[in-house]
């Protein structure tokens, strides 16, 4: 850590990073953009909507490793998380993950967040874009006995997609019996990765951590499988928003709560009032007060009647002309066949069905409140029948 | 075939008589990725060159089409309603987007030849 952690959080202008697998972005003839200080592929030969359909339909092969990866260690690692994030994380077991959000003292969302446990050390995986800043948080307020670590070294892989345990059959066969949310050390095709099976399509899928000096000749193997084809960010986009998924920056922000975002599900009882370790979080008070009192506003599925796709920042009104939400994400779901979009309405237009106007370019688009995600999702779990539990 | 136009803006005008046909380049069209939606103008509108007469919205962004001529806009292609990806197909052919009636050919001279735009996109890549 070091020297890389601080050089990372303080440098006042960074240059344009790129991961452990730009040369082979570059070979596959991606299109290449700047995206949270990194080069990335938006897209590749095919282009968006093909690399989209390809994750819903085989595989697909994403770089993720501009996301921040920091291990916790140390014997007040988990209560030191349950300080910064409304989760179980003292009841985490050994090869789980969880999904969660460091909170603000106002009861915003700084960022979401995987923790992974593995034996006594947790692995946070965080967005890019706020890397540094979660960072800061953590070392602000890391006890003495904890350690923390950026895993600069590692690359970040997701496999997404129905195939992908097949195709990781032959090459860690390990990974195919996992269940959604599981966490393991495994060989794959003989390179050392940590793997969990979750990803942010809403597909089945890996996420894949490996060192950055063998990233490239894992992405290698994994390409090799006919079901498999690199997928830019574009894709990742579209695919998380049909899957419902919330986009840090744009769904989730400082100024949205957990409650408002619908998110209450990745708060656990025991973190709950009344519950064992009820609050002790930034936010806590403002955040399960609206968890058992409602809250205003509360993000939602929209559905655009037409073919236009309704961008963020577009403003949602009743028939009457009253604005009562705003658009976060929205763009065309290649799946549904159409333009989706996901924002936040006031309570009392939140019933599924609800037809609220868009105003886009000065004119009102009709739309319906949806429910999300707008293409299921087929997580893998891999739950026993009953008769053979004990 | 009369000679290709070209603006700053990758837009393509070709004049056939006192009918500009107006769409955008393949260089436009890779910028821009997969388009999914096209929102044309209404047939009799007015337009000065200039104007926003067209909207694109490809997966990731949306972009305009403004007219490079002034006139009265006199045929939209339809198809594009229901298939945006003829855009991506074949910009320069059956992924034109609107014909104007022209009120001046001089506005076209103020555009770029295929030289010309030829050079931009070179000094762009």
């Amino acid at each position: 850590m070091g020297a890389t952690l601080i050089d990372s959080v303080r440098h006042p202008d960074p240059p344009v990073l790129e991961t452990p697998l730009h040369d082979l972005h570059l070979e596959l003839g991606a299109r290449m953009v700047p995206f949270a200080g990194y080069r990335m592929p938006l897209n590749y030969a095919d282009g968006i909507i093909s690399e989209h359909c390809q994750v819903r339909a085989a595989a697909g092969l994403f770089d993720v490793s501009h996301m921040g990866q920091v291990t916790v260690q140390g014997p007040g690692a988990a209560s030191f998380l349950e300080s910064l994030i409304p989760a179980d994380i003292e009841g985490l077991a050994a090869g789980r993950q969880r999904y969660s959000f460091f909170t603000s003292e106002a009861g915003g969302i700084l960022d979401d967040l995987m923790v992974q446990r593995i034996t006594d050390c947790f692995t946070l995986v965080v967005n890019a874009a706020n890397k540094a800043a979660d960072l800061n948080l953590l070392q602000r307020s890391c006890p003495a006995d904890c350690t923390l670590t950026l895993l600069n070294d590692q690359a970040l892989l997701a496999l997404q997609g129905p195939a992908a345990a097949t195709v990781l059959e032959q090459l860690a066969p390990a990974a195919t019996t996992m269940s959604f949310m599981e966490v393991q050390v495994l060989g794959i095709a003989g390179f050392q990765c940590t793997v969990s099976r979750s990803g942010y399509t809403g597909e089945d899928g890996f996420e894949i951590s490996v060192a950055a000096t063998e990233a490239e000749g894992l992405a290698r193997e994994l390409l090799a499988a006919a079901q498999v084809t690199p997928i830019g960010l574009g894709a990742r986009d579209s695919l998380r928003l049909e899957a419902g998924l919330c986009l840090h920056g744009q769904d989730i922000t400082l100024d949205t709560s957990p409650i408002e975002a619908n998110l209450q599900w990745a708060i656990p009882g025991c973190r709950r009032l009344g519950g064992t370790r009820a609050g002790g979080f930034p936010g806590a008070q403002r955040i399960l007060t609206e968890a058992t009192q409602g809250v205003a506003r509360v993000r939602v599925g929209i559905k655009p009647d037409g073919k236009a796709p309704i961008r963020a920042g577009a403003v949602l009104q009743t028939h009457s002309g009253a604005p009562v939400g705003e658009i976060t994400s929205g763009s065309f779901g290649p799946s549904i066949k159409g333009p989706i979009a996901m924002g936040y309405v006031d309570a009392a237009h939140t019933a599924v069905g609800t037809a609220l106007h868009a105003l886009v370019r000065g004119k009102l688009l009709p739309t319906r409140v949806a429910n999300l995600p707008f293409s299921p999702h087929n997580y893998y779990r891999n739950r026993k029948p009953r008769s053979q539990l004990a | 075939m009369s000679e290709i136009r070209y603006t700053a803006d990758h837009e393509w005008v070709s004049l056939d008589g006192d009918v500009a046909t107006v769409g955008i380049t393949d260089y436009a069209e890779e910028q821009l990725g997969d388009l999914v939606y096209v929102e044309l103008p209404t047939v009799g509108r007015e337009v000065t060159a200039g104007d926003e007469t067209a909207v694109l919205e490809s997966v990731k962004a949306a972009g305009d089409v403004k007219s490079p001529v002034s006139g009265t806009i006199v045929e939209v292609n339809e198809a594009l309603s229901d298939a945006p990806e003829k855009v991506n197909e074949n910009p320069t052919g059956d992924g034109w987007f609107f014909r104007v009636k022209i009120t001046d050919a001089a506005d076209l001279e103020t555009l770029m030849d295929k030289a010309g735009y030829d050079s931009l996109i070179t000094s762009l890549a």
